[in-house]
């Protein structure tokens, strides 16, 4: 769900990049409060896990393909503002050396996979865990679950903001300027292939990993 | 060993083992992810290129464009070599990056 350049008119990507950044000013600022300087490796980890994670293209029926992000499990580990800005920087290098994602489309691509899929990720993932011990089977089951919505509401938000421009971007004869699929194929290609197989991947990941926390550095999680 | 050194062992494998993230959607002759389709692609589809996507998709030029590098020979096996190879470059300025301003975010935080 890297949004690539060219498929959001200007409208969508000025605003993208508008909401993006007070998430990013905020996450800096609670970072800058809380964060420890010998903490730093940590997020340099997320962010290169975030990295490499993307990497690994499934394929699904219909020739397409899908990835996950890392971003619930980052948020579990390290907190939600970590996670917004680890995952960013991720998706910001991917979109200027590698052309994964447009640079026009950052704002909208950072909010989606790292801003909503961080704190949905994180707060789903409080909400059934709180009180857990430590090394409980609800805490790997509770990351389970928040990072399949989480990475299902990443992939509605890109196909929403794709599926508008053929509404709100034309040409005077009211050709599509930018991407030319509408809502109603947009929204069920994108949510169907997320629904049926990427979110569970993206379960298994966070949940594997939580399992090697839980084994080997329960500390970490709290 | 510490806990990042284990942690930095585990990205590394990854790294080693990200071609399958191209071996496996060829096999399965699946090309990209929906949406994020070439110019061609899209000229395929729906027969024209839109206007404005025309003019802004090839407004950055990225020096390693789809993880590969300018000059690489064609075939799988030279793709999966290129592919870790801009893995660990991206992941190095990637975890840089985020370490630079993890840094520069908690200089003023003491203690643990």
């Amino acid at each position: 769900m890297h949004i690539p350049d060219g498929y959001l008119g200007p409208a969508t990507y000025g605003t993208m990049f508008g909401v993006t950044l007070p998430f990013w000013a905020f996450a800096s600022w609670k970072l800058s409060k809380t964060l420890k300087a010998r903490q730093a490796p940590y997020l340099a980890l997320g962010a290169a896990f975030s990295f490499v994670i993307m990497m690994f293209n499934i394929p699904v029926l219909g020739g397409t393909t899908g990835h996950a992000t890392g971003t619930t499990l980052i948020a579990i580990i390290l907190g939600p503002w970590a996670a917004i800005i680890s995952v960013s920087v991720a998706l910001i290098i991917q979109a200027l050396l590698f052309g994964d994602g447009g640079i026009t489309a950052i704002g909208a691509n950072c909010f989606n996979m790292a801003v909503v899929g961080g704190l949905v990720g994180y707060g789903i993932y409080r909400l059934i865990a709180t009180g857990s011990d430590a090394k409980s089977k609800r805490r790997l089951f509770a990351g389970g679950i928040a990072a399949y919505v989480s990475l299902n509401a990443s992939a509605l938000l890109a196909a929403v903001q794709l599926g508008i421009q053929p509404l709100i971007e034309k040409s005077s004869t009211g050709q599509p300027l930018y991407s030319p699929f509408p809502l109603s194929i947009a929204i069920p290609a994108m949510a169907l292939e997320h629904v049926l197989l990427f979110g569970f991947v993206e379960a298994a990941v966070t949940a594997l990993v939580l399992k090697y926390f839980q084994k080997n550095e329960p500390e970490m999680l709290g | 060993m510490t806990t990042v050194k284990k942690l930095w062992i585990g990205i590394g494998i990854l790294a080693l083992l990200s071609p399958l993230g191209l071996i496996i959607p060829a096999l399965f002759d699946a090309s990209g992810a929906w949406g994020e389709w070439g110019l061609d692609k899209i000229k395929k589809l729906i027969g024209y290129i839109p206007e404005g996507m025309q003019k802004l998709a090839e407004l950055w030029k990225s020096p390693m464009h789809a993880y590969t590098v300018p000059g690489q020979k064609p075939g799988l096996a030279h793709e999966s070599l290129v592919y870790i190879l801009t893995a660990v470059i991206g992941i190095a300025i990637t975890a840089g990056l985020a370490y630079v301003i993890a840094k520069l975010l908690g200089r003023k935080n003491k203690g643990n």
